[in-house]
Order: C-alpha cells, then structure tokens, then sequence
C-alpha cells in the first residue's frame, strides 16, 4: 500500500469541506486510480472530478502517472487566476 | 541555483505598481510595458453588486509556475528586467490582482512579453477567484474546460 497525501482547492475543497486527506492506495496506482478513489472518499466532490485536473508534487500530472508513497496530489479544478 | 533576476511575487498584501516599474527600470530597456489586471464591477443574475474577488492559490506550485513563465518569456523575447506580482486574498473593485512589467531594448518586445504572462497565467498558474457579492453570495469561478 502506498499513502498519498491530497490538497483540494477552491470549489473542490468547499465541497469536500476540508482542504486536504490522505488516501491509501495500492503499489503502482495511478492518478487515474486516485481520482476514482477520491470520489469514492469523498461523493461530493464526484460531479466535479471530470472537469479536474490533477498535479504531483507540484507539476502538472497526467492519469497515467504512477503515484509513490509520500507524494503529493493536488486536485486542480479550472484555474481562473488574473 | 542562482539568484533570479525576476521579481516574482505571490502575496495577500496591496500589490505596488510603481516598485515593479521601478524593478524593470534598466538603461538597457527603450521600453517598459505594465500590465495590471483589476477587479471589475459586475452584477449578478440576482441583480446582486459584485464586492470583491477573493483570490486563493496552491502557492508552492503557483510560484514555481509564475517562476516558470518568467524563464519561458525570456527565452522568447530579449528581456532585461520582469516583475510578475499576483495576490491571495480579497481584491476590492477597482483594485488590482495582477501586476506585470517588462523591460526590453525595443517596445514590440515588451508588449509582446506582457501578453504572454498574462494570457499563460490565466489558463496555466493555480490561482482561483471567487466572486464575493453584496448580499454575502459567493460564487466559484471555473471555466469550464473540455
């Protein structure tokens, strides 16, 4: 098993209520896998995961990606900054 | 790693225009171009007066992005100076939450610079705004993406 530690924003974090969790994955689990077991954590935020972008340790991560224990995965919805 | 030097700024604190024009102020530079982007007056559906944008950010990855953007711009344009300044926090009407200044030898340059910081950190940079309305409403802005 690996821990992953997520930070929620925005609307995202609002709708969970909570601005970070840890997730218990199994070894080689992708972003893909996080996103879905996100959901599943948490329902609230399932109608918002499509338009969701995600980053590990602080760069931009595609769902392919394969998570390690101790990383960092942020739930980035659409950015609005400026 | 060397010292950057860019001034990049994320901050909750007023951001001052006048420093970051002072910052990219170089004898090298014909031209300084300044961009501010401020909090515009709206009204909502509901007929509700926009207050202020309550900006919130990932600030450890929003300022590597912004670092980022900097080193992009340079390898683009022949830069001598750039400031790329943003808030956190509530942004009043009329009042600005991005500030960015460029200096380069010729003008075509530093307008051309200055559009591309703030078009690529408007659709890359984790930064959020929230709409903060008179009858204490709130909304999330997230364009919606495919």
């Amino acid at each position: 098993m690996i821990r992953i530690h997520v930070k929620l924003f925005a609307i995202l974090r609002d709708a969970a209520g909570k601005p970070e969790l840890t997730l218990e994955l199994p070894d080689g689990a992708t972003v893909h896998a996080a996103a879905v077991a996100l959901g599943e954590e948490v329902p609230a935020l399932a109608e918002h995961l499509p338009h969701t972008g995600f980053a590990v340790n602080r760069t931009y991560a595609g769902p392919a990606q394969v998570l390690v224990d101790g990383d960092e995965l942020a739930a980035i919805p659409p950015v609005s900054g400026g | 790693m060397p010292a950057s030097p860019d001034l990049i700024l994320l901050s909750p604190a007023p951001l001052d225009c006048s420093a970051a024009v002072a910052f990219v102020t170089d004898p090298a530079a014909g031209a300084i171009d300044v961009f501010l982007g401020t909090t515009r007056a709206e009204r909502n559906t509901a007929g509700q007066e926009l207050t202020a944008l309550d900006y919130e950010a990932y600030v450890d990855m929003a300022t590597n992005q912004m670092r980022d953007l900097a080193t992009r711009a340079r390898a683009k344009w022949p830069i001598c100076r750039l400031a790329l300044l943003h808030r956190t926090g509530r942004v009043a009407v009329g009042e600005p939450s991005v500030v960015i200044a460029v200096s380069t030898p010729h003008r075509a340059d530093s307008f051309a610079a200055c559009k591309f910081l703030i078009d690529t950190l408007k659709v890359e940079v984790t930064i959020w705004k929230k709409e903060l309305w008179h009858d204490g409403g709130a909304t999330w802005v997230h364009p919606k993406t495919t």
